[in-house]
């Protein structure tokens, strides 16, 4: 069966609103579950964890703006889907950057919980 | 070195800049390393740093590091099976002692066979050619390490290093 998502690869395109009732649906299942808060995820985004860096770091603290990689230097599209329409459109893609990046910020997975406030937060970012 | 190309290329559209790259490699041009064209490999191997050139370390290199890609250079950059197959087949298929030959010019110069080295930027040919870059450039804000290649090659992402 995992082959057969792999291999699935191409143009599932989603939006931002579709991947976001996706990750509701999975914090649903934890206890105590109240819903996402666009304030909870922006202090998320903008804090350390215990490491070198935040989400900020590489995505800058105004998501709507271009990033710059924390040890490479590289650009870093606007992490915003207001200022970049190419965000949150490809769920593998998603999962996959979140997985990289929470590593690297809080040494650990992010919860469903989590992902679900910094979406909620960017799709509140204007441009 | 050509100065004068430079700002002739900011004010001609990509197209022709290709075509002039293309002419300059094809006429021997030593500074052209043909960018990454495959478009998985381009966006998996060209999101946290551009997309290195696999014509600038020998598939002994491009082999290792595909072989942890969970730990590199202390990220996590791995993919799945099937993708990393594709990206391995690209790098070794043109790798500086495979068919990128044409571009390796002299940068494997002093790199024992079968040593695999995991940096471009410690290749003996790399450190030569930036040994007179001053200690303040490197250590510049929009530049934060040597692998940005792109901080000083304006068109390193098109395949093209001179100066
Ligand atoms: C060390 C640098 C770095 C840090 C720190 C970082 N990111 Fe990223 N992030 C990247 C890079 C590089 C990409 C992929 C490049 C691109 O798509 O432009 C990316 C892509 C993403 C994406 C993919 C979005 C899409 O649909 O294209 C998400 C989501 C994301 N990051 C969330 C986060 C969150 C949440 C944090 C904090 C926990 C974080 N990032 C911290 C570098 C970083
Ligand atoms: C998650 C981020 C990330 C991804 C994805 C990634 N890299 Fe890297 N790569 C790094 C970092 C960080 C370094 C170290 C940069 C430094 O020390 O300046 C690095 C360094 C390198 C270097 C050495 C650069 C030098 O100093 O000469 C090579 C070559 C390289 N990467 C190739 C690849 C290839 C091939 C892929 C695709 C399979 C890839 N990278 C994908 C983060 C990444
Ligand atoms: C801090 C700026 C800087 C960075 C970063 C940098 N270079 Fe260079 N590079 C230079 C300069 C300056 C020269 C010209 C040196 C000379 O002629 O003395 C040069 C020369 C070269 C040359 C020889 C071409 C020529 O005209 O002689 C190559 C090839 C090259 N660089 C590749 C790279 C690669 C690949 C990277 C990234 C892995 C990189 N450089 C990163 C500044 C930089």
């Amino acid at each position: 069966m995992a082959t057969l998502f792999l291999t699935a690869q191409p143009a599932v395109a989603e939006t931002p609103n579709e991947i976001q009732a996706a990750l509701k649906q999975e914090a649903a299942g934890a206890s105590g579950f109240q819903g996402f808060s666009a304030a909870r995820g922006e202090d998320f985004f903008k804090a350390k964890h215990g490491g070198e860096w935040s989400c900020a770091s590489c995505h800058s603290g105004n998501p709507a703006a271009p990033g710059k990689h924390a040890r490479t230097g590289k650009a870093i599209g606007p992490l915003a889907p207001s200022a970049n329409a190419e965000r949150f459109s490809n769920p593998k893609k998603v999962a996959k950057w979140f997985k990289r990046n929470c590593s690297d910020v809080l040494n650990r997975v992010c919860t469903p919980q989590e992902k679900g406030d910094v979406l909620a937060y960017l799709l509140t970012v204007k441009k | 070195m050509n100065l004068t190309y430079r700002p002739l290329v900011l004010g001609i559209t990509a197209l022709c800049f290709s075509a002039i790259v293309l002419g300059r490699a094809q006429a021997g041009g030593n500074h052209f390393y043909a960018p990454v064209v495959d478009q998985v490999v381009k966006e998996e191997c060209g999101s946290c740093h551009i997309a290195f050139a696999p014509s600038m370390l020998p598939a002994s290199s491009w082999q290792r590091m595909m072989g942890n890609l969970k730990n590199h250079f202390g990220d996590d950059a791995s993919v799945d099976a099937e993708t990393a197959a594709r990206i391995s087949r690209y790098h070794m298929a043109n790798a500086a002692d495979a068919g990128g030959q044409r571009y390796s010019g002299k940068l494997l110069k002093g790199v024992a066979p079968g040593s695999a080295p995991q940096r471009i930027t410690e290749l003996p040919a790399w450190v030569r050619e930036h040994r007179k870059v001053p200690g303040w450039e490197w250590r510049h804000k929009d530049v934060r390490t040597k692998a940005n290649c792109a901080a000083c090659h304006a068109y390193a992402e098109q395949g093209y290093y001179d100066e």
